[in-house]
């Protein structure tokens, strides 16, 4: 582990924010804090998990970009795995930053330790201001909505919400979508206990066939696509943006698809 | 130009006072306090703001411009009426009395605790933010108030230039202010699993935001902040002091014990969420920097206030 915790500062100091005498960029993404949690993360990453990433290339080096993706798996499995990849796959290396749910930020420890690695309550203001900055924001359209899909629901897409393409439109963002998969797979969710949530602060808990919410040691995909860029003000109609959306959606779908045939493949 | 600084006594008062008075300007403030040692030239009348005496010196005096610093923010020292009194009564009659008496520009120095602490406030306030935090921190409806009475201005009074500053916390050797006041003691409680961000500026700084403002007869709503904000651990332990993490209802059922100020509840909100500012705006219509960064800030501290031992 200490080797690996070596390897990750390493790697730390490719990364382009812009850090003071502390180690503390201006949202407060503490170095220490990253080191910290990307040597835990990158056991999982390698270890623990068989994780495939492909199209890596697609994910600008530089500048604002939005990561679009689907849920895939009852906790932020997805969200850990996509900024694993863009730790490691990335030459130089970005945080992607994700949007949390708003209950987090209530959560002692946890709320502190996300927004120190740069993971900060879903408010578009954030977002707004993080493509500003030039950061690499990661969304899920899906929400909450998405990370409750249970096991058979695995690979569908629910309802996406539209105020990310208009975050696009207005800060003149690319999106690049992508598809994770296996999470379901991971946590094979069979039932989302709200009863177990209210006790632990969480809108839900997943339940397993196997009862607690440990994830299994299975193969995951995170497949990222060429960017799509849209023009316009962020001002147009809904029925503009609902075509957007469809067009992101239609997209990822396409990629679990072929995540799906490059899984049976192997 | 001729001066007035209501609260001209306070610390920051007295160094805004100085440097306008260094600049060739005629400074005359009110304030019931002392000013120990005011350099000759700068008058200071001992009078209640809110009361006829107040209105004399305006009359008197006919400033041109009026930098409004009699606002009180603590808790303990007044009831919380008489704190209304002072930041409403007071506000309102500055105003009144730059109306009637032909000043040109008033600068009401304000706060940033307006846009509260909460699990769902963002990071980086703009100006056009309402103030959300009022219903966990009632007690600083007063300050709030104030705050938007004084912006009223800017539609009541359209031929005074008015200028609302919306001040991070000060932090420097003078040891005046919020924050300083919060770090005073060897040990400085923080509430267990939270550390939010702290955005402070060195006393000089925010002296020489208050002055670019004025010379830039700044008109509109304007947050100031200085270097970029830090964790509040890093904050304690960087002013050479000792965290002590307290669980959230230890430190509720502590306040006011063990040596911890009486605050209102809500004022741990202050200490468990963070309120940064963005004052890109102030800025780009001052052309102001800060000169001093935010680990010289706590460096001076940590000098000005050392720990024995």
């Amino acid at each position: 582990m200490w080797e690996l915790s070596r390897e990750v500062g390493d790697r730390l100091k490719h990364l382009e924010l812009p850090f003071n005498r502390f180690g503390v960029d201006p949202y407060g993404v503490s170095r220490r804090h990253l080191r910290q949690a990307f040597t835990g993360l990158t056991w999982f990453y390698r270890s623990y998990f068989d994780v495939h990433v492909h199209g890596v290339e697609h994910v600008p080096s530089h500048g604002r970009t939005m990561l679009v993706g689907n849920h895939s798996g009852g906790v932020a499995l997805d969200g850990a795995m996509v900024l694993a990849s863009m730790f490691w796959e990335l030459n130089p290396p970005r945080l992607a930053q994700g949007m949390a749910e708003k209950f987090m930020a209530k959560v002692p420890f946890f709320s502190s330790w996300t927004n120190r690695c740069g993971q900060f309550t879903g408010l578009p203001e954030h977002a707004e201001q993080l493509l500003r900055d030039d950061r690499l924001l990661m969304v899920f359209p899906e929400g909450a909505r998405g990370t409750q899909k249970l096991y058979p629901e695995r690979h569908s897409l629910v309802r996406f919400g539209t105020g990310f393409v208009r975050l696009a439109l207005k800060t003149n963002t690319p999106i690049v979508p992508l598809a994770f998969l296996g999470g379901g797979e991971a946590i094979p969710t069979v039932y989302n206990s709200k009863r177990l949530g209210k006790i632990v602060g969480a809108p839900y808990v997943p339940i397993t066939p196997y009862g607690v919410t440990v994830p299994l040691p299975v193969r995951l995909d995170v497949i990222y696509s060429e960017p799509i860029r849209f023009e316009g003000s962020g001002n147009e109609e809904d029925e503009v943006i609902f075509g957007h959306v469809q067009e992101v959606k239609a997209r990822i779908a396409g990629l679990i698809e072929e995540g799906r045939r490059l899984r049976r493949q192997s | 130009m001729r001066v007035l600084i209501p609260g001209i006594s306070g610390v920051l008062g007295r160094m805004v006072a100085v440097t306008l008075a260094e600049h060739g300007h005629e400074v005359v403030g009110i304030d019931k306090r002392r000013f120990p040692d005011a350099p000759d030239g700068i008058e200071v009348h001992h009078v209640d703001l809110r009361k006829r005496a107040a209105e004399e010196v305006f009359r008197k005096f006919r400033p041109e411009a009026v930098i409004h610093m009699a606002t009180v923010s603590h808790f303990a020292a007044r009831g919380h009426e008489e704190r209304y009194r002072i930041n409403l009564g007071g506000t309102r009659a500055v105003f009144d009395h730059c109306v009637a008496y032909g000043a040109k520009q008033c600068l009401f120095v304000g706060r940033h605790t307006y846009y509260g602490a909460a699990p769902d406030a963002p990071l980086y306030h703009s100006e056009a933010e309402p103030p959300m935090g009022l219903a966990s921190f009632p007690e600083l409806a007063d300050l709030v108030s104030a705050d938007l009475y004084a912006g009223s201005a800017l539609w009541r009074f359209p031929k005074l230039d008015t200028a609302v500053l919306r001040m991070c916390y000060t932090l420097g050797p003078s040891g005046h202010g919020t924050l300083a006041t919060f770090l005073r003691g060897p040990h400085v409680p923080v509430i267990l699993g939270f550390d939010p961000l702290f955005q402070f500026m060195h006393e000089l700084d925010v002296v020489g935001a208050i002055v670019a403002a004025f010379d830039a007869r700044l008109r509109g709503v304007f947050n100031v902040a200085g270097p970029q904000p830090v964790p509040l651990t890093v904050l304690v332990r960087e002013t050479g002091r000792k965290v002590v993490p307290l669980p959230e209802f230890v430190f509720s059922q502590s306040l006011g014990r063990f040596g911890l100020p009486k605050l209102p509840r809500g004022a741990l909100d202050h200490i468990k969420y963070p309120i940064v500012m963005d004052s890109k705006p102030f800025r780009e219509a001052t052309g102001f920097e800060p000169r001093i960064d935010e680990v010289q800030a706590m460096h001076e501290y940590k000098q000005a206030y050392s720990i024995p031992g």
